[in-house]
């Protein structure tokens, strides 16, 4: 039943359904309450709202206290004020409070400009904090992805509820009583030793400076500097549908062009594409699904089925420390990210005749789990990583704004062959179901030897927690489920722990949303509508595209006839697969 | 069997601290070796609530009540007074006015003018022993309620009763019933708040202790109105005494039949499991206790949804602290028009209250309410200690206030209190005299609540621990008289922002001394003095001149080389150097020195 309720906010007249919050009925009206600790993606279905921090208090006539805002809901003859001398006082000295329990550091803080608690801040106007007294104080926590810096922890508790409801990881978590408490790993591990997977949504979604990427913009500058090194980058789908927000454009403006001219500005040799990778990638897992396919048609029961995606350096760690039982399940193609540096340091380098030692792989990357896949081990030869390191794209932006690069000036220019060129299936890589909708156009059409005339698989596209699709391939009902999402994740894991898994492939994104949400793409603040509008970018490039199937790619082509023979070929097992490892914490049962 | 004399020994947790049992043990053997077991039989009871006099022993039936027993003090009641029926004077209780010996405690000042509901059994009966409770009606409320009644019924008598709840906040119990029977769920619950948690306050123990059943049947007849099967008390770890007594009395009522599948033939089914608690005063708001009994983090959520709607594992629950259970069956049996006459227009009934402090008789007691704060203070607590002067009441705990002079003839309800500036909470009753620096009282429940805050909002979090740091900067002769608006300021702030009952009444102990004591305030502020003397840095050590011969011991014990003087002339103290330790107070034969 939808039941209207009327109330007065400022004393305006307003009509909302049943269950709405004052907040919302407020921002409604136009009424810019402010927040902190709330944070609501409602595309997703992911919502933070403990009304702890007690920024978005108002006045309701009738009531004792003040009433948070965000958690309250509105009643029927409500009167609220939002603005009035008491909740003024209230707000400011709350705020002046968590104030006091801050450092004072903004001017060096990486998240200077682009902080919640500074916005809300300078929104009531504080001038000086009156309250003085002691500070927490947590030491730093540097990890391969994610600096953690507890000190500057306000307590919203978001990064704890995307951390244990929507990615039940459960690294983070409130520790501690009273004025220490905070929110960090249990028994203050350093979060490399805890269950994190490195996804970084707790960095997507901290309003303060207390959890950023790890940042290596300064080692590229040098590296670029160095005459010595032949510096070459690679570049992510999901990162040109969102750089542009960094810079103003309005979110889900396509800035491959730009992205481009500005990257080769900043010295970059070649600059390449992920995308390219992204077309090996389908050529290979879409070879092993097809091998387990045709192997299970065939009446082999020990095929191990459904084939899981493999692309998500999150998702992977995930796996490994979740589910170490089920290692044979997902593909063993390397992502993307490596299958580009391996491909760059042995194909590439030596037809540029080019030493290894000599050439720094850079990727530029939305996510920030990647910076801690390009150290693993089994991605280095000789110690040297294939791709050395990765930087997310707020750090691209904060390199472009560095370097006086007018951004918004720059022509639009094309990557360089042969790693730059890409299929549309690559570019749709970076949203929730890209993959497995690539990888369905070329398996479809090697497997069953027809041309596929619509590309486009809208069963798999969208952001719904879990999406399944069947799709007729020549008569064999294909059945595939896509996640995104950890938590969604371990759901479909869990069924096929329990032998209850009813399809054949299944993609997987630690991210909400896909790599357009990932940890190290510019701060949603809590509006999810910008990664629909990335998602679309994505979606639009594609349609553009005239080649949109991976294995239509003639570089792709032109690789395995010049240096890999055919997919899964042994020089391809040893170069573009990889071997996963159990890492599950050992539970001794007493 | 049936016993001519019974011996009853006070059980509780205070008087077994005091080698209670030991007591029981030597009476037993000095029993049997005059061959009077199956004469005189010995009864471990709950708190006779005379904790100041500890360990209690009552001998029945002529009521003579025995105070400070030790073990050895056996061998002689059951000589004197058991054999030759003499009573032993030097044990009994001495009335402090009259001088003389008070033998049955229905005279004693102390009992006077106590009226025990909740009480009822504590000190009478042995709690380990199902029998005793049904010989004293117990379980008839329970039997009358699912044979006699419908569960609308049950409900209405305790709405009629005028009920509320005896754990702070004081809302109506049957109402809370009621709200809890509307919502349809597959399971529902019972949940008993025994997660006693303010300083001093020890009622709920003492009832678990004392009489357990009477909980126990309380749940029940609750889960029958609201319809549910399941009871759980959430208790905390550190009554280890309280849960050995409730799982004892929880596994008798099963073997009895009262606790279980169809309960006197009925429909109705209904099982109480115990949840520890680890000690979190914050857990003994109801959202924070739910979330502990989950697993999860105990800290508070918002309301609505309340737990009458969505409690335990989202199922409706109705929680009730233990004394308001306590209350249930007595009721049920008496009736709510029985109950409703007793207490004042809009708190019936009595309450108990934990007595401590600077007060003579320090206990637990059981009053009507409508009992002014004087009654209690000097009638039944006899007054102040060593005669000193009355200064202020602290009642409601860390979430109440202090009350003063002015306050004492206030009867003591739930609404007069609110509006006298303090609160009954749970009922604790800390009395202070003039030795009592006020704003150190206040630093001290500050301290309390920083403590003890789940650290989940910021006003709580952050607001308490700065409103701690102010009054310590005062305490100090630091503060400043911004620092008194900061205060004022603050705790409204507090106050109006916090997410919890802590947290809305955390800054009450700040803001009623500022209002009753400002001029305490100003002293330490303005003066720099702290006229009670407790404030240690700002007191300064001084001797007099005349009244000095200069010994020398004051200079010899000074461990920071502060005093000089020359032999047999009068000392001085270097304040620079003091480091107001005392030892020079101390030690000064001739009370030369002293603090000013």
């Amino acid at each position: 039943m939808n039941e209207n309720i009327t109330l007065k906010i400022d004393n305006r007249e307003i009509s909302v359904p049943k269950g709405t919050t004052i907040l919302e009925a407020a921002r409604e009206l136009g009424i810019d309450i402010p927040t902190l600790c709330y944070m609501n993606l409602k595309d997703l279905c992911i919502k933070n709202a403990p009304a702890s921090c007690r920024i978005c208090v108002v006045e309701v006539d009738g009531r004792k206290n003040l009433a948070p805002s965000c958690a309250t809901r509105c009643e029927n003859g409500m009167n609220v004020h939002t603005n009035t001398i008491r909740v003024l006082n209230a707000r400011r000295t709350v705020l002046e409070l968590m104030l006091s329990d801050h450092p004072s550091d903004c001017l060096v803080c990486a998240k200077s400009g682009n902080c919640e608690l500074q916005s809300v801040a300078i929104k009531l106007g504080i001038r000086e904090i009156p309250f003085e007294g002691e500070k927490t104080e947590f030491r730093v926590d540097l990890s391969p992805s994610i600096r953690r810096d507890t000190t500057k922890c306000i307590y919203c508790r978001r990064c704890e509820m995307m951390c244990n409801e929507v990615q039940t990881v459960g690294a983070l978590g409130a520790v501690n009583r009273g004025f220490s408490s905070v929110v960090m790993p249990a028994f203050d591990q350093s979060l490399q030793d805890s269950e994190c997977t490195f996804c970084g949504q707790c960095v997507a979604v901290c309003p303060v400076g207390a959890l950023t990427e790890l940042d290596h913009t300064n080692r590229l500058i040098k590296d670029l500097a160095d005459p010595d090194k032949t510096v070459i980058v690679q570049t992510a789908p999901a990162v040109r549908a969102a750089l542009g927000e960094e810079f103003a454009l309005p979110a889900g403006t396509s800035v491959t062009g730009k992205m481009v001219a500005a990257l080769r500005k900043l010295g970059f040799a070649k600059v390449f594409d992920t995308d390219f990778a992204a077309d090996l990638t389908i050529m290979e897992e879409g070879t092993e699904l097809l091998g387990r396919l045709e192997a299970f048609l065939k009446g082999d029961k020990s095929v191990k089925l459904p084939i899981i995606t493999s692309c998500c350096p999150g998702w992977v760690n995930f796996f490994e420390k979740q589910f170490p039982d089920l290692l044979d399940m997902p593909s063993s193609a390397r992502s993307p990210q490596q299958m580009f540096g391996s491909i760059a340091k042995t194909y590439w380098a030596e037809k540029m005749g080019i030493k290894r030692e000599n050439l720094i792989v850079v990727s530029v990357m939305p996510c920030l789990a990647k910076k801690f896949e390009c150290e693993r081990d089994e991605f280095k030869t000789n110690g040297d990583p294939d791709v050395n390191y990765s930087i997310s794209t707020r750090e691209l932006a904060a390199l472009i704004k560095q370097t006086n690069i007018n951004f918004m000036q720059l022509e639009d220019e094309d990557f360089d062959a042969p790693l730059g060129e890409s299929t549309g299936a690559a570019v749709i890589f970076g949203a929730t179901g890209g993959v497995m909708e690539a990888a369905l156009r070329t398996a479809y059409e090697i497997h069953t030897g027809k041309t596929l005339d619509n590309v486009n698989f809208e069963g798999v596209r969208g952001i719904e927690n879990l999406k399944e699709a069947t799709i007729d391939v020549d008569g064999f009902e294909l059945k595939v489920a896509v996640a995104h999402g950890l938590g969604n994740a371990r759901k479909l894991m869990n069924e096929i722990r329990s032998g209850k898994s009813k399809y054949h492939a299944i993609e997987i994104m630690a991210c909400p949303g896909g790599c357009i949400g990932g940890g190290g793409q510019p701060l949603h603040h809590g509006d999810s509508s910008l990664l629909k509008a990335r998602t679309r970018a994505l979606y639009t490039e594609d349609s553009e595209k005239s080649l949109r199937k991976s294995h239509q790619n003639p570089y792709i082509i032109s690789l395995y006839e010049e240096f890999l023979g055919k997919p899964m070929s042994e020089k391809a097992h040893h170069l573009l697969h990889t071997c996963y490892f159990n890492r599950g914490k050992e539970i001794i049962e007493q | 069997m049936s016993y001519k004399m019974h011996i009853l020994v006070c059980g509780g947790t205070g008087c077994r601290a005091s080698a209670s049992h030991q007591i029981i043990t030597r009476l037993e053997e000095c029993l049997k070796e005059k061959n009077l077991e199956d004469e005189v039989q010995v009864i471990a009871t709950g708190c006779f609530g005379f904790c100041e006099k500890g360990p209690i022993v009552k001998v029945m039936p002529d009521n003579t009540f025995y105070v400070q027993v030790k073990p050895d003090d056996a061998e002689e009641i059951v000589n004197e007074h058991v054999i030759k029926g003499r009573k032993v004077e030097r044990l009994l209780y001495k009335d402090p006015e009259k001088k003389e010996a008070v033998s049955d405690s229905k005279h004693m000042g102390f009992y006077k003018k106590q009226l025990r509901i909740a009480l009822r059994n504590c000190g009478f009966i042995d709690p380990e022993n199902i029998e005793e409770y049904i010989a004293r009606e117990g379980y008839s409320a329970l039997a009358k309620c699912i044979t006699k009644m419908k569960p609308e019924e049950v409900i209405n008598e305790i709405k009629l009763s005028g009920l509320r709840g005896r754990g702070g906040g004081g809302f109506p119990t049957g109402l809370k019933w009621e709200f809890a029977s509307k919502y349809q769920a597959d399971q529902k619950y019972v949940v008993c708040n025994a997660d006693e948690g303010d300083p001093g306050a020890f009622m709920d123990r003492s009832i678990m202790e004392g009489d357990p059943h009477s909980v126990i049947e309380a749940m029940a007849i609750c889960g029958y109105s609201i319809g549910a099967t399941k009871g759980l008390v959430y208790i905390r770890a550190e009554y280890p005494l309280a849960i050995q007594r409730l799982k004892t009395a929880i596994h008798q009522a099963e073997e009895f039949g009262l606790l279980g599948e169809n309960i006197f033939g009925s429909n109705f089914s209904f099982n109480i499991e115990l949840r520890y608690g680890a000690g979190a005063f914050v857990c003994g708001e109801e959202t924070a206790l739910i979330h502990s009994m989950e697993g999860h983090r105990g800290e508070p959520t918002m309301k609505p949804p309340f737990p009458a709607e969505s409690g335990y594992l989202n199922r409706p629950t109705n929680v009730n602290n233990v004394e308001t259970l306590a209350n249930i069956p007595a009721i049920i049996i008496k009736g709510a028009n029985w109950f409703n006459k007793i207490g004042t227009e809009r708190s019936k009934g009595t309450k108990v209250f934990a007595l401590a402090g600077k007060i003579n008789n320090v206990g637990l007691i059981e009053v009507p309410m409508g009992t002014t704060l004087r009654e209690v203070i000097y009638e039944i607590g006899g007054g102040i200690k060593n005669g000193k002067k009355f200064k202020a009441v602290q009642t409601g705990g860390p979430s109440g206030g202090c009350l003063t002079e002015k306050h004492l003839d206030v009867p003591i309800d739930f609404d007069n209190l609110l509006a006298s500036g303090s609160m009954m909470g749970s009922g604790g009753m800390i009395v202070m005299d003039e030795d009592d620096c006020m704003v150190s009282v206040a630093k001290f429940y500050l301290e309390f609540t920083v403590e003890e805050s789940c650290g989940k909002c910021t006003p709580c979090r952050i607001g308490n621990k700065r409103l701690h740091e102010t009054l310590d900067k005062i305490t100090q002769g630091k503060g400043t008289m911004e620092d008194l608006e900061t205060l004022k300021n603050l705790s409204r702030v507090i106050k109006d922002t916090a997410l919890c009952g802590l947290g809305q009444t955390s800054p009450n102990p700040v803001l009623s001394t500022i209002d009753n004591f400002y001029d305490e305030y100003l002293a330490h502020i303005k003066d720099k003095k702290c006229p009670a003397g407790q404030c240690k840095a700002l007191l300064m050590f001084h001797i007099d001149p005349e009244l000095c011969i200069g010994c020398g011991l004051c200079a010899r014990n000074c461990p920071v080389d502060a005093i000089v003087g020359e032999r047999k002339e009068p000392h001085f103290i270097n304040t620079a150097k003091c480091i107001k330790c005392g030892a020079c107070m101390e030690k000064c034969k001739f009370k030369a020195v002293s603090t000013r």
